[in-house]
């Protein structure tokens, strides 16, 4: 039965564990004939080195490219043919993967998964390629300035023993490194069941689809598979840390200013989520948009984000701006940031972002794949299947003062990471 | 719950469709527009666009500082683009507030402002958006094969405008061109979602029925001629990677070639639904002529459905160490290959299945079917979008031979190639 309630909760959600400890959560939409899968486990850039950064991503990627069942040609023919799609993606805490298929090709998709997670042997030709393909992408960011500025600040604002430091997918010094028997070193160390969520959205029913999880993954065992290692302590930032980053030729400049910012599991997450989406979210960006793109014209875009996943990501926001208008854009983000940490929001603001925070849920929910990441994000930070139900009450019941006093510690105008990447200040 | 599309037209000219989704909470309103880049003249160009922007400056009902607030609000999202063939503008909404977007589409079709002071602001904020899209080796590249293959149609120049314009273009140029395209009868409006039809449609008479129709919008007169030989430009610019870009005069939306050329991409780029969503294209034959014998990093193909004859394109991402001439001459070897030898029914079989997997994945949301409904109606019928899977399932192995033998020959394409000329770049603390 299609579920009549549009936001997922414990009576359409069904979940179970596998004995190997994998869990498999799944819920019901037959009103597309498309399904989808989504799910991660904990082989994330956290197992790298300085030295080898990029080895799970570059692990992760090599999945694809061949196993002991198939090779490569055999891979993307079983994909591309039933026009399926499977990718892995790294982040520093886990490797995500996701799919889609048209429903009677779930379990061609599931199949695809176990044996890519279960089975890869790394070729070493196809290494060699996928590494050439790497190097050029990562030569691409070199000079995209979103890129370097974002890069630049996680270097300013997360100290070098701090995973975040750094960015997943390795550098120009460090992929050339990464030999094809260390991708299959980490993928014998770091891959098992252990820790690993499934999620599957679409037109098959949610027992049939568990049951197909579970044919194609209850099998696997690990009894050695590490868990990760924690994040070390943060100090707050207690000074301005400012980089400029030239990349010759470019005609625009790209801003990122913030901190560290608050856990997913800290108690005020959502209370930065609510400020946030006053200073650069809400009605076009916020009071970010407003000021410096709407009044002063000097952006396309300026917008804030609370990364909030499982360590404390960061706060922080974007802009791009003509380079002659760096500085006034600069100053200008700092005076609503002193805004947002001196006076509380008004009532007005308060309930008009609570309305959108709220209102937005069964937008978010629209497609399979936006309700797999939701269960996919409850499951791994435990917020319980009813938490999208509960979710109105626990913003609204946020106060002027919760968000005063999440923005106080997370944000301050006189100790934060800036970093600008465009062509410097006389625009070549 | 009647689920097919339903069509009306008003008396004063606007197109209605309708189609009704039960289980789901949630309505997508829009209205297109048959306006875009394709309908500007020299010393105007990127004014559709910029018009686009002044539609959220507001109206003497619906201010412009308070709009954001007042769709974020009800929880709704909205968004607007602007496309070589319309500008189209759209809410998504839980359905029980969904009246305030049919207000708002049917109040900015006549009543914005366009205060000269926001046109001037907006100026700065459109000529930052072209410099965010010029930090892209590959805006460069497009915008100069654009330009070599269209001397006369106006697909000649990018959507964002020629910087010269957008210094010189005026609020009058602006205001002008809204008066002139924002029309009923020159707009299509698609509400797609949770919805009861009669009531909708009564609702929409209510809000629109009652605004005059303009004059018929001049005519795109300016016929491209037959390309006759290659043509070729150079972009030299800072940077580390070589892009190539191989693009072919290919047929309008309505020319029945133009199947053929889908199933023809599919098989040659990877499957994509009319140039939108994709899936990967690693068993495509260009990946394995181009990436997986290491010449490339990257290759794919972009090919949608325009009004007038377009392009069907050709990007290639070389790897640092190839040779730009070898890359050539795999290309040119596969284009080669299927000129001559018919495609295998395996491969057509493929092509249609990956079509029908990517219809599925596309009406899993309302806006997107009220994008789809609304784009297909501008170039031909919404009924193309419905009939697309059937359409491509007619065609046949020779269909896609013979389409390669008339379209893809040197005579009719232009290349571009994106030259690298120097890596000095660093950090200053």
């Amino acid at each position: 039965m299609t579920p009549q309630n549009p936001i997922p909760g414990p009576d359409d959600i069904v979940r179970r564990e596998l004995d190997n400890g994998i869990v498999v959560l799944a819920r019901e939409n037959f009103t597309a004939q498309s399904v989808v899968i989504s799910g991660l486990l904990p082989a994330g850039a956290i197992f790298d080195t300085p030295e080898q950064l990029g080895r799970a991503a570059f692990t992760a990627e090599a999945l694809l490219y061949g196993t002991e069942n198939r090779d490569f040609a055999a891979i993307h023919e079983a994909l591309e043919g039933i026009g399926a799609e499977l990718g892995f993606n790294v982040g520093v805490h886990s490797c995500g993967f996701g799919g889609k298929s048209l429903a009677e090709d779930l379990p061609t998709l599931l199949d695809l998964l176990q044996d890519t997670l279960r089975h890869p042997v790394f070729p070493a030709d196809h290494v060699e390629r996928l590494r050439g393909e790497i190097m050029t992408g990562l030569q691409i960011r070199e000079h995209d300035t979103r890129h370097r500025a974002d890069r630049a600040f996680h270097e300013l604002a997360y100290p070098p023993e701090h995973p975040y430091h750094y960015t997943s997918d390795g550098t120009l010094e460090t992929i050339p490194a990464i030999t094809r028997d260390m991708l299959a070193d980490f993928h014998r160390q770091h891959y098992g069941p252990q820790g690993m969520i499934v999620v599957v959205v679409g037109a098959v029913k949610a027992e049939a689809a568990i049951d197909a999880v579970a044919a194609a993954l209850g099998g696997w065992h690990k009894p050695d598979q590490p868990t990760p290692p924690e994040l070390p302590a943060l100090q707050p930032l207690t000074d301005i840390r400012r980089q400029d980053v030239i990349v010759p030729g470019k005609t625009q400049s790209d801003i990122v200013l913030g901190a560290p910012g608050p856990a997913r599991k800290d108690p005020d997450f959502h209370a930065a989520r609510l400020a946030n989406s006053i200073l650069g979210l809400f009605g076009m960006m916020g009071r970010l948009g407003k000021n410096v793109r709407e009044e002063q014209g000097l952006a396309y875009y300026a917008y804030s984000l609370v990364d909030g996943g499982i360590g404390p990501g960061p706060w922080r926001v974007m802009a791009g701006v003509n380079p002659a208008n760096v500085e006034r854009a600069v100053e200008s983000i700092l005076a609503e940031i002193r805004r947002l940490t001196s006076e509380p929001v008004s009532e007005e603001d308060l309930a008009d972002n609570k309305a959108y925070t709220t209102g937005r849920l069964p937008l978010q929910l629209e497609s399979n794949e936006g309700v797999a990441s939701a269960i996919l994000r409850m499951e791994r930070h435990q917020l319980g299947l009813d938490y999208l139900r509960r979710y109105p009450d626990i913003i609204n019941a946020l106060t002027a003062d919760d968000l005063l006093a999440a923005a106080r510690k997370y944000l301050k105008p006189d100790a934060y990471a800036l970093a600008v990447a465009g062509p410097g200040s006389n625009g070549e | 719950m009647d689920t097919s599309v339903q069509k009306h037209v008003l008396e004063n000219g606007l197109t209605v469709l309708l189609k009704p989704i039960a289980h789901t909470p949630l309505v997508s309103w829009r209205v297109m527009y048959r306006v875009g880049s394709r309908n500007e003249q020299t010393g105007q160009t990127g004014i559709s666009h910029w018009v686009e922007h002044m539609m959220f400056k507001g109206t003497p009902d619906f201010p412009g500082d308070q709009l954001d607030r007042m769709i974020d609000r009800e929880g709704g999202y909205w968004n607007a683009h602007t496309f070589m063939d319309f500008t189209a503008y759209f809410e998504t909404m839980p359905a029980d507030r969904i009246d305030l977007a049919l207000r708002l589409e049917a109040d900015r079709m006549v009543n914005a402002i366009f205060e000269p002071d926001e046109v001037a602001r907006e100026r700065t904020v459109i000529i930052s958006e072209r410099q965010g899209s010029e930090n892209s080796p590959l805006f460069w590249l497009r915008e100069e094969v654009s330009a070599a293959a269209f001397r006369v149609h106006p697909y000649h120049h990018e959507i964002i405008g020629d910087m010269a314009d957008l210094h010189t273009m005026t609020r009058d140029d602006l205001y002008n061109h809204y008066r002139r395209y924002y029309t009923p009868n020159n707009a299509v409006a698609v509400a797609v979602g949770s919805f009861d039809p009669a009531r909708m449609l009564n609702r929409i008479r209510e809000l629109y029925g009652s605004i005059p129709p303009g004059d018929p919008p001049p005519p795109v007169t300016r016929t491209e001629p037959e390309q006759v030989g290659e043509r070729r430009v150079r972009v030299e610019r800072p940077g580390q990677t070589t892009f190539l870009i191989y693009a072919y005069k290919s047929p309008a939306a309505t020319d029945p070639d133009w199947f053929k050329l889908a199933v023809l991409a599919s098989v040659l780029g990877g499957p994509s639904l009319l140039g939108g969503a994709a899936i990967d294209n690693k068993t495509s034959r260009l990946y394995r002529a181009l990436v997986l014998s290491g010449l490339a990093a990257d290759v794919q193909l972009s090919f949608y459905p325009t009004i007038d004859p377009y392009l069907f394109s050709i990007y290639v991402t070389l790897r640092e160490d190839s040779d730009p001439s070898a890359v050539e001459a795999a290309l040119e070897e596969e284009l080669s290959r299927i000129r001559q030898q018919p495609i295998s029914p395996a491969e057509l079989e493929k092509a249609i299945k990956q079509a029908r997997a990517l219809f599925a994945y596309s009406t899993e949301g309302v806006t997107g079917q009220g994008f789809w409904l609304a784009f297909c109606e501008n170039f031909d019928s919404y009924e193309w979008f419905e009939r697309y899977v059937e359409r491509l399932s007619a065609v046949t192995v020779d269909d896609v031979q013979t389409a390669a033998q008339q379209y893809l020959i040197p005579q009719r394409r232009t290349v571009g190639w994106y030259i690298p000329t120097g890596t000095a770049e660093g950090a200053q603390a």
